[in-house]
This record gives structure tokens, sequence and C-alpha cells, in this order.
């Protein structure tokens, strides 16, 4: 007593072809698999071989050993949550923040920090726009200078003693992922990280070759101990420096 | 008009609904087949041509060594360029003079200085306020910018040097340098002799002194080590950034133990310099805005 249209016909119509897929789980997970494979690798595969993605800046460099253990201070504490590390090239941000970021700022970031909130601003190029001093009273009670802020106080970074002995291993994991640390690098990490609070540190000059142009001096204003401040402070006065855009050709890289 | 046996998996007719069943069937309730709505539908092709439009307009696929462009070229950065040129367009159209006229043709200019301190102003919100404050009356150890008590010059050309190339910013050739030394920590001067000189200082400002300070003796400290910056009658010298001893502003604070420590560890404070930021019609903009402010010499 079945009046189905498909009962009707007896030949299901080519609309109704997909319900062997419906039916079958098995097959629409290979299914599945199949067309987000093919969507993932034309995306992505791309990315890695085409010309106009991969950007040829002069400058950049591995972060030093104390600038990555200012970064992953930065991750541990959220910074992200608030803060974009993300010029995008429209105007008003370039009037804002400097020149837009580009992919080859953040070829060292694992994983890069990009982010996509801005309760507080974005610092992409933060480096070099306040003092030492202003950063570590700024970290230590925002509102003493920024009245209207509301980014909470990290007055514990500049109390604690910065972990040194776990650099090197960071170090190494970042060169798993694809960072260029030398194993010269990584057997020197904790006194080019000395070096880099202390300019009259025997490894100075060493330290100045294997990271050139790198900053050098007491980030928080207490030469007696490397501190969390020290590390933090360092990585925030590195953002957004290390490309030249004087070598930058705006023209030849418009995409 | 149902199914006699519900087990059966079989597709069936509803007749309350008029739609077939899927021949599922839980604890005797039968799974109704109901096509998705034709609106819905329509809809999602639609989408799907849509797709095809945006791949043959904008950039899209991947090739083997560049990709598609698109019909019109579009490119994002392309776009940022042209209103980049825009907006210095409508800047050259407000204000061109900006550019080549001298800091004092500005302010002489209604036009002119009407154009320099909106854009100032803008300018000084988003990169001064941090230090100075919003409306630049300053923080302590950052110098409020509306009196008249200048630190290194409150004229607009040392505004506008001092703009460009910070203070004690070490990454610029042309910085403004001055040291005040750390005459306790460095051990050029003993404790007593630095709670003698404070109090002597403090004598200059018409501030309290502590009881039998010995004046005298803070003088004589005082001719030795801090007269060559800060002057034989303490007024202070703008050449190298010594403050003025005499007022009542005191940018690190005036109580006794602030002095005290400004003598013993020294103080630096530093400023970055915007030339390598900001372009050289923003720092003139700046200069007289912060000139206007109230304290502009």
């Amino acid at each position: 007593m079945t009046t189905s249209p498909q009962a009707q016909t007896g030949k299901p119509s080519l609309w109704a072809r997909h319900k062997i897929f419906e039916t079958n789980s098995i097959l629409l997970i290979l299914g599945i698999l199949i067309v987000v494979s093919i969507g993932g690798l034309v995306e992505i595969a791309p990315l890695f071989y085409l010309r106009s993605t991969i950007e040829k800046v002069e400058g950049m460099r591995p972060y030093t050993p104390l600038e990555l253990a200012g970064r992953a201070i930065y991750v541990r504490e959220g910074c992200y949550n608030c803060h974009s590390q993300m010029i995008r090239p429209l105007r008003d941000e370039i009037e804002r923040y400097g020149h837009f970021s580009l992919a080859a700022e953040s070829m060292y970031d694992k994983p890069f920090q990009w982010g996509s909130k801005r309760t507080g601003p974005d610092l992409a190029r933060v480096g070099g726009k306040y003092s030492d001093a202003w950063q570590l009273q700024h970290l230590n009670a925002p509102r003493s200078l920024v009245p209207q802020s509301i980014m909470p106080g990290y007055p514990f970074l500049a109390t604690t003693e910065l972990d040194v002995n776990r650099i090197a291993q960071e170090m190494r994991v970042n060169r798993m992922s694809g960072v260029p640390y030398t194993d010269e690098m990584i057997a020197n990490a904790v006194s080019d990280l000395r070096a880099q609070v202390d300019p009259d540190h025997p490894q100075a000059d060493a330290f100045q070759k294997r990271y050139p142009k790198a900053a050098s001096r007491d980030f928080d204003g207490n030469p007696q101990r490397i501190t969390e401040a020290d590390a933090m402070i360092a990585y925030l006065q590195m953002l957004g420096t290390l490309v030249d855009f004087k070598q930058y050709d705006n023209k030849a890289n418009l995409r | 008009m149902t199914n006699p046996n519900p087990t059966a998996h079989e597709p069936d007719f509803d007749a309350v609904t008029g739609q077939s069943t899927t021949g599922h069937s839980w604890d005797g309730i039968r799974e109704l087949n109901t096509p998705l709505p034709r609106w819905w539908l329509w809809t999602f092709y639609v989408t799907i041509l849509w797709s095809i439009g945006y791949w043959l307009v904008y950039p899209a696929w991947p090739l083997i060594s560049s990709h598609t462009t698109g019909f019109f070229g579009y490119s994002s950065r392309a776009e940022l360029t042209q209103e980049m040129q825009a907006l210095e367009q409508r800047r050259d159209i407000q204000a061109a003079g900006l550019k080549t006229a001298s800091l004092e043709e500005i302010k002489s200019s209604p036009d002119l200085s009407r154009v320099a301190l909106a854009r100032g102003k803008a300018s000084f919100a988003e990169n001064c306020v941090g230090c100075h404050g919003q409306g630049g009356t300053g923080a302590p150890s950052y110098p409020n910018l509306t009196d008249d008590d200048w630190v290194w010059g409150g004229s607009l050309k040392d505004i506008q040097t001092t703009i460009q190339n910070g203070i004690r910013w070490t990454q610029n050739a042309d910085t403004r340098m001055g040291e005040m030394l750390a005459f306790g920590r460095q051990g050029m001067l003993k404790k007593d002799e630095i709670e003698q000189v404070v109090d002597f200082v403090r004598s200059l400002a018409k501030l309290d002194t502590a009881k039998g300070a010995n004046l005298a003796a803070g003088k004589t400290v005082y001719d030795a080590n801090c007269a060559a910056c800060h002057g034989e009658a303490g007024k202070g010298n703008r050449e190298v950034g010594a403050p003025d001893l005499t007022d009542a502003i005191w940018l690190y604070g005036s109580s006794r133990e602030a002095m005290i420590e400004s003598v013993h560890n020294g103080r630096a404070g530093i400023m970055p310099a915007w030339a390598s930021r900001l372009d050289p019609v923003t720092i003139k903009a700046l200069t007289v805005y912060v000139h206007s402010l109230g304290g502009g010499q």
C-alpha cells in the first residue's frame, strides 16, 4: 500500500542520489575527508610555493633568548587576549600604528600572536614607542600612567626572577618548528641572555654578533637581578623594529 | 494509511503531512523525509553561482607560479596606496603650506595653524598621552607641557628638536643628552652631605627644611657639585636639561625623600625620538600643538 514517489518511479532521481551518503556513515566520512582534503590542499599548499605569498624582507632575525623568554611570558599571561599584533593594510590603522604588518614579521613566531581582539591597542609596532621605565611602570600599575586603562597590573613580573634554565630547551623546540637557531646559539643561550641585560658582560660582543642590532641594556632598571620584567620589556621594545622599511618596496609587493 | 508493519524499514506515506517517511522507525515513531524548503535550496544554489562570479572578479585560484588575478586586477595594497594618496591630496587642499612653512609661519598664519593644531592634537592623543597625559598635564617623572617650566626649552625650535630626536634616546645620534649623576650611589657625596645639599636646595625653592639644617654646608656642597649644571642661583640650564630648582615645579616630587633619592641615584628620564616613527609634517603639527598648550615660549 505504499505511495512514495520513489516507489512509483522505481529509479531515484538525480536529486535523491545523496541518499547513499546519508544512509552509510562510513561512506559519508570518506566523502567528507576527500572534499575537505581538496579544499585544504587548494587553500594551504600554494602558500608554500607562490612567490607572492613569500615576502623577502631585510632585517628579520630569530628572537634573542631574552626576547624569546619575554615572548613566552607574553603568551603565559594571555596578552593576546586583549592585544593584537597585526596592523592591517587599512588607512586608519596605518595612521595610528605605522606601516602595515608583513607576513615575514611573524616568521619566527611559533605560534604567531596576530590575535583577533583589541581591548587594548595593537602592539605590532610598540617597540620604541615608550621608554623602558614607562613600560615597567605601566606593567606594574597601568592606571598610574593611563587613567582610563582597564588593563590589569602585572607587578609580579618585576619581582620574579626569570627562569633562565628553560631557555635553551625552548630554543630547541623553536628550532624543531623551523626557527633557524644554530647549535652555537643554543649552546650560548644563557650567556647571551645575561649579556643582553648587561652591556659590560664579557660575552656582549659575541651576543651582538649572533643577534645583530639587538638592543642590550638593563631593561627593568634593576641591574642586580634578571627578572621577568627584563624579558617582557626586551620583547616589547623589539616588536615591529626588526624589518628595515627603508629597504622594503611597497610597489613590488602589491597583492 | 499506515504500514501495518512499522519495523519493515521501507519508505511509507504519511497521510497527515502528505510526506513520505524515511523508513526509519523507533518505538513505532517514524521519521518523516521532509524535503528542504525550496527557497532555502535555491538560495544555496545562488551562493554557488555567486562564488563563481567572485572567482572571476577577485584574485582566487592558485596556479603553478602565481594566481588568478581577477578581471580588474584587484589588490588590497594597491587600494591602500590609493587611499593614502587621496588622504595626502585632501591634506594638501587643507594646508599644503604645512610642508614648506617654517614653524613661526605656521604659528602666525590662522589658516595653517588651525590645521596644524587639529593634526597635532590627533597625533598627540595617540603618541604622547601615554606619558604626558590627556591634555599634556604630565605625571610624576613625565613633564607637564602646559606650564612654562621647560627642562629642554619651550621655543618652537626646542620643542621640535625634542620631539624629533628624543631625550637620551641613544638610537638617535642627535638626541638630547644630559646626566644627573648618582652622587650617592657612585660615592661622590656622603649621606649627610646629600641631606645638607637637599636642605639647601629646598631653601632655594622656599620649601620647608629639616630642623637645624646646616644651609651653609649645603651651599658648599651645592657650589662644588650642582652649580655646574643647575647654575649658581639654581635657575637651571636648558642646554643640558638641568631643571630650575627655585620654582615650585618638581618633576620627581617635592618631598624631601624624593629629592634625596634624586641626588642619591640620579635621574635620567627618557623620551623616544619620533623622527623615525612620524613624518616631518606631523612633527611640525605636534610642535605647534604642544607650543600652544599654554607654556610655549
